[in-house]
């Protein structure tokens, strides 16, 4: 094991190296063994790139919108230093053309993930743009919301350990290194924080039922989008949930990143749900520290995921709340709009509302630190309370004016 | 063209049995097969396009096991692979297809001459007769590695190959992404058309990506000839038609693969052939003939005799559900088709499936009339 991890020391500092170069970053000298190179470079010459050019007619995806047939060309034939290419990252975009509720990503590769990256985070250029972490839980204020209308609250975001590929890429055992290298470091946490980890190939049936009464097991990926990508490859191997014994505090390893962190509990306090949320993580990544190895992140795009549309702070921070008036306005969509704020059905991303009950969160990932994204949700979803008893009191209510997107 | 394995070197990093899969709640055959040491030796390999073992096993790793039929867990990714991987896949041909030994010669005969009978199947009870097999054209990636080029290259090679046949087989190709929505109602109420692949068994292989690009159907006019382009294979190739003609069938079929296969040496392109394997395809339980000749027949006395599944057996004969090789049985009505693809000619299997079903509808006829079946019980094939 001791060879293994030396070996693994060195592969993560040239990693490393790399990606503080910045993200997309490719050293072009450094391909892999000469008989793959030579296999690929043949079939290039049969096949130039207009023949490999996908068909992106029908197609709505952000990576449709800026893949032209010239930076295809440029990028075909490149790979990173692990041997992921252009064709892999955009695998899922060609299967899946479309979704209903939003327009998904579809796809490294700077030249084409800048202006994806650009359009889906509503302006925000890598180029020229820093990304601001604050994981301090203090700054929020008036994190207690009304109960009357808040059932519960929950904060998630995701970590990738920087060294290991990431999901749609990750050979079998670089993904079994993640879940050791997370567990270890879970196992350290103590007090409210210490808990357990179950893993999905050992999980027994009670275990399982329980976890899905309770709503933390997640399931083999049926999605299309997820599965083109890869991620769903040698399913169960290597995934698996911790979760601490209050219940509270969740991860979810191997499922679309590396680890997804999640704090949540009913009721409306917010504050609470963010405190512990910024202390666990921040404990977590102590507890690798102390081990050698740390999350990818970088001052232009801060936290490093699989799908782009997490990058930043990677954090989705939002409130089960009910809105029966409110969601009957026809101003609601606006007002949730100028409140940057994003309405889901209660069974997350692929779901309607039911009943009167949405899932308000926050639309934004990238250009605002956790804290102000917290902060965000918190006084939107507080004047959305208040527009709510506006209405039953038969008062009229006011669109907000838009808050600003980026920290200036 | 990289599909999500093709990073082998980074991989090496990493001891073999590090990456070795868990394979301890599997049931298939590459799971029966694939020891440590095997994929030791093996994980450096590829083959000159890039196939690697790992994308070989990855659809029977992603899919532990079936719970009708014994999956075969692996797939080629070009012809070459049957080569380089041949010590796990020799092993795996040999348990799917009876023994058949990695020395032993594999016999071709598409002369629909030597075929004995087959044209007075009972049409009371056969409704309907069906051939089909699937070719691969040589030089090209198959479907799950292919890139687009590739795939686009096979489909206009096959339409143009297709556009030259007359007579009975004159036809229309139907491309998938340009179909209108009457065409598409039209081939599905023919049943014609092949849909997306929804079977994780497929999806895992990756013959699924870029769906629709490059996919389309061909039939004649007359609707019995039909070539499936860019699905699980390069081409599929059906003969079908109502009633119990499977002489007629089975003659069209041959005519029609010879037809084609001429067509496609005009233009200095061959299918992958060998003396050992026979025509290559995707999945390693085609190989040989890729021949599956079937019908649907009426069998409900039958089928709930307790020795249908030892008869079938006995016949070298399968059965399915009359929706195809993932379904149950409706109503009394089976698909029964040949077992065996591989180390049999397509007219011995064709003749076997012609024999046995003379047979069970023989059967059928005695347990209608409450008589017994016991004297006519066939021998082992």
């Amino acid at each position: 094991m001791a060879s293994t991890f030396s070996r693994m020391l060195m592969g993560r500092k040239t990693a490393m190296l790399l990606a503080s170069l910045g993200t997309g970053a490719l050293a072009s000298g450094y391909l892999m063994s000469d008989v793959n190179h030579a296999a690929v470079i043949d079939r290039t010459k049969i096949f130039p790139p207009s023949s490999d050019y996908p068909d992106l007619r029908k197609h709505n995806n952000c990576m449709a919108s800026h893949l032209t047939p010239a930076i295809y060309c440029r990028l075909r034939d490149k790979l990173t230093p692990s041997g992921w290419s252009l064709d892999q990252c955009i695998q899922t975009g060609v299967d899946n053309p479309g979704h209903p509720f939003i327009k998904t990503v579809g796809m490294i590769f700077s030249d084409i993930f800048d202006p994806v990256i650009k359009e889906r985070h509503n302006g925000y250029d890598p180029r020229t743009m820093k990304h601001h972490t604050d994981l301090d839980s203090s700054k929020v204020t008036h994190g207690q919301f009304d109960e009357r209308y808040v059932l519960s609250s929950r904060v998630r975001t995701g970590r990738s350990i920087r060294g290991l590929s990431l999901p749609p890429a990750c050979t079998r055992a670089e993904r079994r290194e993640v879940e050791r290298v997370a567990t270890m470091a879970l196992s350290g946490l103590k007090g409210d924080l210490a808990g357990r980890y179950y893993r999905l190939t050992e999980m027994a049936e009670q275990e399982q039922q329980r976890l899905i009464d309770e709503h933390f097991l997640f399931d083999k990926p049926v999605s299309p989008l997820l599965i083109a990508s890869g991620m769903a490859r040698d399913w169960p191997d290597g995934r698996g949930i911790w979760h601490n014994f209050d219940k509270t505090f969740l991860i979810w390893i191997n499922e679309e990143d590396h680890t997804r962190v999640i704090s949540m509990e009913k009721g409306g306090n917010m504050k609470r749900v963010f405190e512990r949320f910024c202390r666990g993580l921040k404990e977590v990544e102590r507890l690798i520290q102390e081990r050698g190895w740390e999350f990818m992140w970088n001052e232009r795009l801060g936290y490093i995921l699989t799908c782009p549309s997490n990058l930043g702070t990677g954090l989705r921070a939002g409130v089960h709340v009910r809105l029966p008036q409110l969601s009957k306005d026809p101003r609601f969509n606006k007002i949730l709009d100028n409140l940057r704020l994003q309405k889901r059905g209660t069974g997350g991303v692929d779901t309607a509302a039911v009943g009167d009950v949405f899932d308000i969160s926050n639309l934004d990932r990238i250009g605002r630190s956790e804290v102000e994204l917290v902060q965000l949700v918190i006084d939107g979803v507080n004047y959305l309370i208040d527009c709510e008893k506006r209405l039953e009191k038969g008062q009229d209510i006011k669109v907000p004016p838009p808050v600003s997107q980026f920290r200036k | 063209m990289p599909f999500s394995n093709t990073h082998n070197a980074m991989k090496m990093k990493f001891k073999a049995d590090q990456e070795f899969p868990d394979l301890s709640k599997h049931n298939n055959h590459m799971a029966k097969v694939l020891t440590l040491e095997m994929y030791t030796k093996l994980r450096e390999k590829q083959t000159a396009s890039g196939f690697t073992l790992d994308d070989v096993i990855q659809t029977g790793v992603d899919n532990p096991g079936h719970p009708f039929i014994m999956t075969v867990g692996c797939v080629a990714g070009d012809e070459e692979t049957y080569e380089v991987f041949k010590d796990l896949l020799d092993p795996v041909i040999q348990d799917r297809h009876g023994g058949y030994k990695p020395s032993d010669k594999h016999k071709t005969d598409l002369n629909p001459d030597n075929l004995k009978g087959g044209d007075d199947l009972d049409p009371n009870y056969v409704l309907s007769s069906r051939v089909r097999t699937g070719r691969s054209i040589r030089g090209f990636c198959l479907p799950p590695h292919c890139s687009r080029g590739e795939r686009r290259a096979i489909e206009k090679l096959s339409v143009e190959g297709l556009g030259a046949l007359d007579g009975d087989l004159k036809g229309k190709y139907y491309a998938l992404k340009n179909m209108t929505d009457e065409e598409q109602q039209q081939l599905i109420d023919d049943h014609f058309l092949f849909d997306k692949p929804v079977s994780p068994l497929l999806l895992a292989s990756g013959m699924g990506r870029d769906w629709p690009d490059g996919r389309g159907i061909w039939h004649n006019d007359n609707k019995t000839f039909l070539v499936w382009i860019n699905e699980e294979d390069h081409l599929r190739v059906i003969s079908m038609q109502k009633g119990g003609n499977m002489k007629e069938v089975f003659k069209r079929f041959c005519t029609g693969l010879t037809k084609i296969e001429s067509l496609f040496k005009t233009k200095g392109h061959e299918f992958m052939w060998n003396e050992h394997l026979g025509y290559i395809l995707t999945c390693p339980s085609n190989l040989g003939t890729g021949l599956r000749g079937g019908v649907h027949v009426k069998l409900p006395h039958l089928s709930k005799h307790e020795k249908f599944g030892e008869v079938l057996k006995k016949l070298r004969l399968q059965k399915r559900g009359t929706g195809g090789v993932d379904t149950a049985a409706v109503g009394g009505v089976f698909d029964i088709s040949n077992a065996d693809r591989l180390g049999f000619s397509e007219v011995e299997l064709v003749q076997m499936v012609v024999d046995g079903v003379k047979l069970l509808v023989e059967m059928e006829k005695r347990l209608e009339k409450g008589q017994s079946i016991d004297d006519i019980m066939p021998a082992q094939k």
